[in-house]
């Protein structure tokens, strides 16, 4: 019970739980769309693309939640559009954004001078640094995702599932296409403080990913993400205070080890279920 | 009768004392990048139509639902669809896709599919109430599939997934029903029960434009049919089709005449049902 309340007593990893909690919900509840529509390369590229955004506001001294904002925003919008578009192949069209932008990134990092302290958090998030304002941030940006998705839930699921005849029916496809792009973008920029740019994309894909093996429904398969995205916060975060390890990596750790656990042994792909139904195949994990 | 003129408006001889048409294109010309679909349609479906669209892979079967349905501008010409831009009364249209074009592992019940029929309708806020719920039971029942309401749709049959996308139309109470491949792939009993129900909804006075592969069916089952092959080939009652010359000119090489008997080469996988088959080898929906 001490191991559990000790850390507690610190402002910083209540802070920390805070944060780590409210982003789990936040990437699960996107992760759902963002799993099934198949976007997870998406969700890398924009969490690349929001470096050079970062260091732009560190050398011009302004928040990093703006500049994040704008880059990541500014480059998911930028997919989106080439993409419609049409002419190049949407995997085609993000690699080169996410190279380009991460690239632009660490050039410019590189002209700050004697600055080498903040890359690893950066790459690799550092949760316990979160202040105060951060969180104050942290929970407005999340808020207004998870207030969009709410509104937007039932539009979403049907231009998911089914554009053709979601657009046929007046449904604004395309324009729910930006608006969603744009929240996972915003979903992202909330999330790099606690996991880095480069295990972002895990935080959104991991827990939506792991509930598709278990459930047959959406809105089962969004609750179970959010169980499966905020319970492996606190898991992660204890485990990194007791063993003094980096806490993003601890949780995705505990992400990717409760997914093995739902293919092994979950209904639909588990090693234990037998293949009862012919017609039933193995389910698409985007990962 | 058959291909129509360019100069004629109105294919059908009794257009003329039916009320406004459901669709009307003129000169229409759509296509995709550089690939023309479809080439000067014209042509009318008058309200209350059981059409069936019969021609070859690639003939623009499908993209001739698509520029009705409003989900693609075509290049040249007009389209009228219930008397609007198409899209404009989006709420009073339900099109169904092929059946490759979704995910069928997506995790949604029989249920949760035939009640996105009632989404457009609610409108941004509202959630699904009692009597969205009485249309979706109504509509399941429609295609006799209440029983089926909490199941997985991965688990379905092709003809179960066939019914539960007709329902999901039906659940959307509209006007015109734009149906690409309905009874495709399905067995016979399915495609009978399929079309005895399209049949009561356009003897109610709606409307129902669906693409076909099935020749025999479209002649025996429907009232009026549509041959197409990038351009309109014939369009008039649904006994035409079976007209060899008509056949030849809207299939060319793919047909083959054995014993006074026609066969169409075309497409030799669709008729039967194999189940426990997830994907059918059509060619694949075009989505941009």
């Amino acid at each position: 019970m001490d191991a559990l309340m000790e850390p507690l007593g610190f402002a910083f990893f209540v802070r920390a739980m805070i944060a780590s909690v409210l982003v789990g919900v936040v990437c699960a509840v996107v992760g759902s769309y963002v799993v099934l529509k198949g976007l997870a390369f998406i969700g890398d590229a924009i969490s690349h693309a929001a470096f050079p955004g970062i260091v732009a506001a560190f050398i011009l001294g302004g928040s990093f939640y703006v500049g994040a904002g704008i880059a990541a925003v500014g480059t998911s919008l930028a997919i989106t559009w080439v993409s419609r578009r049409g002419g190049l192949r949407l995997d085609t069209t993000i690699g080169v954004l996410f190279a380009g932008t991460f690239a632009l990134g660490i050039f410019l990092y590189s002209t700050i001078e004697g600055y080498v302290g903040d890359l690893f958090h950066l790459l690799f998030g550092y949760i316990l640094g979160i202040s105060p304002e951060d969180l104050v941030a942290l929970t407005l940006l999340g808020g207004t995702v998870l207030l969009v998705v709410a509104v937007l839930w039932k539009e979403l699921l049907y231009a998911t599932f089914d554009p053709l005849a979601a657009a046929a029916s007046g449904i604004p496809v395309a324009r729910l296409e930006y608006v969603f792009i744009a929240l996972v973008a915003v979903t992202i920029v909330v999330s790099l403080q606690a996991v880095g740019i480069v295990l972002v994309v895990a935080m959104l894909v991991t827990p939506a990913a792991t509930a598709q093996l278990v459930t047959n429904r959406f809105s089962r398969m969004m609750l179970v993400a959010v169980l499966v995205g905020s319970g492996s916060a606190v898991v992660g975060l204890y485990l990194s205070f007791w063993f003094d390890v980096a806490s993003g990596a601890t949780i995705v750790l505990v992400q990717t080890g409760l997914f093995a656990a739902a293919l092994l042994l979950g209904p639909k792909s588990g090693l234990l279920a037998r293949r009862r139904t012919a017609g039933s195949s193995a389910p698409r994990a985007a990962v | 009768m058959t291909a129509a003129p360019p100069t004629a408006t109105h294919p059908e001889p009794d257009a003329a004392r039916l009320p406004a048409p459901a669709i009307r294109l003129s000169g229409v010309t759509a296509g995709y990048g550089e690939r023309v679909a479809l080439e000067a349609v014209d042509m009318e479906v008058a309200t209350g139509s059981l059409l069936a669209v019969v021609g070859p892979n690639g003939a623009g079967k499908s993209t001739l639902l698509k520029v009705m349905a409003g989900l693609l501008q075509p290049w040249w010409g007009e389209v009228e669809t219930l008397g609007a831009r198409p899209g404009r009364l989006a709420k009073r249209v339900a099109y169904v896709p092929q059946a490759e074009a979704v995910d069928w592992d997506f995790p949604v019940t029989v249920g949760d599919v035939v009640m996105m029929g009632r989404y457009p309708a609610l409108g941004r806020f509202r959630r699904p109430g009692p009597a969205d719920l009485r249309a979706v039971l109504d509509a399941l029942g429609q295609v006799d599939m209440v029983e089926h309401r909490g199941t997985q749709i991965g688990r379905l049959s092709g003809g179960q997934r066939r019914r539960v996308f007709l329902a999901r139309a039906l659940a959307a109470e509209p006007e015109l029903f734009l149906m690409d491949e309905p009874v495709t792939a399905i067995d016979a009993t399915t495609q009978e029960e399929l079309m005895d129900l399209l049949e009561t909804v356009a003897s109610g006075g709606r409307t129902v434009i669906a693409t076909t592969h099935d020749l025999a069916c479209a002649a025996a089952r429907f009232q009026t049919v549509l041959a197409v092959n990038r351009r309109v080939i014939a369009h008039g009652p649904a006994s035409l089709i079976l007209d060899p010359r008509l056949l030849a000119e809207t299939y060319g090489g793919h047909l083959l005449t054995l014993g006074g008997q026609t066969v169409v080469l075309d497409d030799a996988h669709h008729h039967e049902e194999r189940p426990g088959q997830m994907h059918y080898h059509e060619e694949a929906p075009r989505r941009r």
